[in-house]
């Protein structure tokens, strides 16, 4: 989904964001269940791709049970929510004990140089954002690093990093013809 | 049905308890002490500290580990030991873990001789800590008016957590991160300024450290006094009285009002006055604002405006009930407002030279003084808050001999308080205080029978209905009286929902009222399990109101005098000038608040 909003890590996440009549209805459709906060921040994840202020704001004042502050408990304290903008593709570089001796600090590196950003970051036209992971389990392939489902395996050489990147700029390209010839 | 009675032994003595005792209650029965930090009774039964560990068997089978006490439940034939050299080396080497994370400044800390930990420490002989630990990320967060964070000596015990949670369903402080890196905090790393925070501070009482406490206005009321310049007044709210005392050894339960006098006195205030007064003043003006409301079909219910912590929780989250809320100052402000209009005009003093103190149970009074509207002419209604605990640190700086002091009263003018102004400080007060007045307006005659005692005591929700002539009709004008913003939400919703029909309702942020508030003195968790705090502060005031030649807000010859002299009649245009306020939609959490912490 494409998103205009050009300040990084601040959210510009309107309050008629249409998302948040999908949110309502998903609530709605839980709301006579228990301990429903942690599928309602999963499912406002799912829609936004992240949870900032505005949307645990709106969650709370939705489910009135649950603060900002017990939302933002919840979020820092599971793994799997990201407070800050998330880039189309999620770059995860395992830094385990195997792939870190056999040299993913470099792909890191490597990474962080092309694209501008630090770990945790976004680049700045959103497509990736870079993480560090721990064991990916497949420890044989050292070192590896994932793009979305994707693994890439024993990548020794970090000049192979653009050409591997330079895959999505392409298909992303492709989506966009593709959807100005449905257009037109 | 009675509870079935299970038998228990502990350290070999053997107690009979009901079946859905804990082992650490059981213990008590037995004699024995067991450990605590993080345990609050019926508010934070958590197991986090590991202090309260303790051997058992259960039919002759020990337990793996170490049980902690406060959450393991008895069963027939248990047996406990928590005197052992394993126990006492677990409790022992858990004090040290807090400590390798603690800063440990206790001379200079406020909680100084009131810590748990360090009593904790003191009575198990832990004097220093072997290990050093990584230390968290510090937060001191004192941007707000009245709450200051000091993550650390955070011991993570939750307590405060849970108090905001379970008393007050506002839940501002919950745990954030996890692992080393778990703190308690606000969410977004926002100061407790710029949230839900209604500065109620039951977190600060509830608090075993110095984690959470009240931001000081100790320097500015000294510099004050000092200044040959400043005629400093001084105002005491009811249930300072009621708690002052626990502060200098006095058991719980004991006025000290003539001491409290002398006190400030003594401690250079050119005048001590009597928030009683304004509780007084607020019932006149509140009590004709709701007969106005009923006469004339205005929006009902009425709901008292006093507790700020309440005020503040109105406009952030029910701003629907805005309309409801008496424009009525509290009496902490109509005091200020008062001492600087017609106190300064008879004793011939610019306001501007006036500086008013108040002393307050309260630590929200002190973001009710700084908001902006609360003002007259330029002069400030109240210039500096202290909470009760603010003032024993001030009279034991001053080197004062509590016990030794005499007893003295107020000064006129502002002084004289009635029976219905001194039980404000219960919940149920002011209401009862209402209606004492507003039933004798209406029927034009002297009650005698002014006790109501359907709407004391510390329920969080009480209901009565009293009969009043109301422009020609008898009308049965239906009371309500909460207390905690827990349950007001509750009241507030079923309002809204059309379930509850309400004439006039109290609302006070803290359970229990102003007896309880977040200024009092601390009460450790071992003395909340056996006393209720709250009726054995409210006592107090109910005695104190028996006490009293007027016992009604009307009678009161002072308040006279002001209306004779000053404001002509409640609601006038002048009082509205001076005692009346409005309310405005209050946000949180918003996104262009730059300074967090």
């Amino acid at each position: 989904m494409a998103n205009e909003c050009n300040v990084k890590n601040e959210s510009c996440i309107k309050p008629d964001d249409p998302r948040f009549k999908e949110l309502k209805a998903y609530i709605d459709s839980v709301r006579d269940q228990q301990g429903i906060s942690i599928m309602v921040l999963q499912e406002a994840q799912r829609l936004f791709g992240y949870v900032p202020l505005e949307v645990q704001k709106w969650i709370s004042l939705e489910l009135w049970d649950y603060s900002v502050g017990e939302l933002y408990g919840i979020t820092t304290f599971y793994s799997q929510f990201n407070l800050t903008k998330q880039g189309k593709h999620k770059i995860s570089v395992c830094l385990g004990t195997a792939c870190y001796v056999k040299g993913a600090q470099a792909i890191v590196e490597a990474l962080e140089q092309y694209l501008n950003i630090e770990v945790g970051g976004i680049s700045e036209d959103e497509m990736f954002s870079l993480e560090a992971t721990r064991c990916l389990g497949c420890c044989s392939l050292a070192p590896v690093m994932m793009i979305d489902d994707d693994v890439y395996a024993k990548l020794y050489d970090t000049k192979q990093i653009p050409e591997i990147l330079s895959k999505y700029y392409l298909e992303s390209e492709l989506e966009d013809e593709m959807e100005s010839e449905v257009g037109a | 049905m009675a509870v079935k009675k299970v038998n228990v032994t502990i350290n070999g003595i053997e107690v009979q308890v009901p079946e859905d005792y804990t082992v650490l209650l059981a213990a008590r029965e037995a004699g024995i002490d067991i450990p605590t930090l993080c345990y609050l009774k019926d508010i934070n039964e958590v197991a986090a500290c590991r202090l309260c560990v303790c051997e058992a068997e259960v039919n002759g089978r020990p337990m793996r580990n170490l049980p902690t006490a406060c959450v393991l439940k008895v069963e027939d034939g248990m047996v406990v030991r928590t005197d052992t050299e394993r126990v006492r080396k677990a409790v022992k080497m858990n004090l040290e873990l807090l400590l390798a994370n603690h800063n440990r400044e206790c001379l200079s800390c406020d909680r100084n001789q009131t810590c748990e930990l360090q009593k904790l420490c003191h009575e198990m002989g832990v004097e220093s800590t072997r290990f050093e630990g990584e230390m968290r990320s510090l937060c001191y967060d004192d941007l707000s008016p009245s709450i200051v964070r000091d993550s650390s000596k955070c011991v993570l015990c939750g307590r405060c957590v849970s108090a905001c949670d379970k008393l007050q369903n506002i839940a501002v402080l919950e745990f954030v991160n996890r692992g080393v890196n778990t703190k308690v905090a606000p969410g977004f790393g926002y100061s407790i300024r710029d949230t839900d925070c209604i500065y109620c501070g039951q977190c600060i009482n509830m608090c075993p450290v110095a984690a959470i406490k009240e931001k000081t206005h100790i320097p500015q009321v000294w510099a004050a006094i000092q200044d040959p310049k400043k005629h400093v007044v001084v105002q005491t709210a009811p249930a300072v009285r009621a708690a002052l005392g626990e502060e200098f050894g006095v058991k719980m339960g004991k006025a000290v009002t003539g001491k409290m006098v002398s006190a400030l006195k003594r401690l250079g205030f050119d005048k001590v006055f009597d928030t009683n007064f304004s509780a007084d003043l607020t019932i006149m003006e509140e009590g004709y604002d709701f007969i106005n409301r009923v006469k004339n079909n205005g929006t009902l219910p009425m709901i008292t405006s006093c507790s700020p912590g309440w005020i503040r929780y109105c406009e952030e989250f029910y701003p629907e009930f805005i309309p409801n809320l008496s424009t009525c100052k509290s009496p902490q402000q109509m005091f200020g407002a008062v001492a600087k209009s017609y106190y300064a005009k008879k004793a011939g003093i610019k306001p501007k030279d006036i500086v008013c103190v108040s002393i307050m149970p309260c630590t929200a009074k002190k973001a009710e003084c700084a908001r902006p509207e609360m003002q007259v002419d330029g002069h400030r209604d109240v210039d500096y808050v202290l909470t009760t605990r603010e003032l024993a640190r001030m009279i034991r700086e001053a080197r004062i001999i509590f016990d030794k002091l005499p007893e003295s009263d107020p000064d006129p003018i502002l002084g004289e308080g009635s029976g219905a102004g001194v039980i404000f400080g219960a919940t149920g007060g002011v209401m009862e205080a209402a209606l004492r007045t507003v039933a004798d307006v209406l029927t034009g005659k002297d009650l005698k029978d002014i006790d109501y005692k359907a709407i004391r005591g510390i329920e969080n929700f009480k209901q009565a209905s009293v009969k009043l002539p109301i422009g020609g009709k008898n009308v049965e004008v239906k009371v309500g009286v909460v207390s905690s913003i827990r349950a007001a939400e509750q009241v507030l919703n079923q309002i809204e929902e059309g379930k509850l029909d309400l004439h006039f309702l109290e609302v006070m942020a803290c359970p229990g009222g102003c007896v309880h508030g977040g200024g009092q003195p601390h009460v450790s968790a071992k003395d909340r399990i056996d006393q209720e705090v709250r009726s054995e502060r409210a006592k107090v005031l109910y005695s104190e109101d028996k006490r009293l030649p007027h016992r009604k807000s009307h009678e009161n010859e002072e308040i006279k005098a002001l209306y004779e002299e000053y404001f002509k009649e409640p609601n006038s245009p002048i009082s509205h000038k001076y005692l009346h306020t409005k309310y405005a939609e209050h946000f949180i959490y918003m996104p262009d608040v730059t300074d967090r912490v």
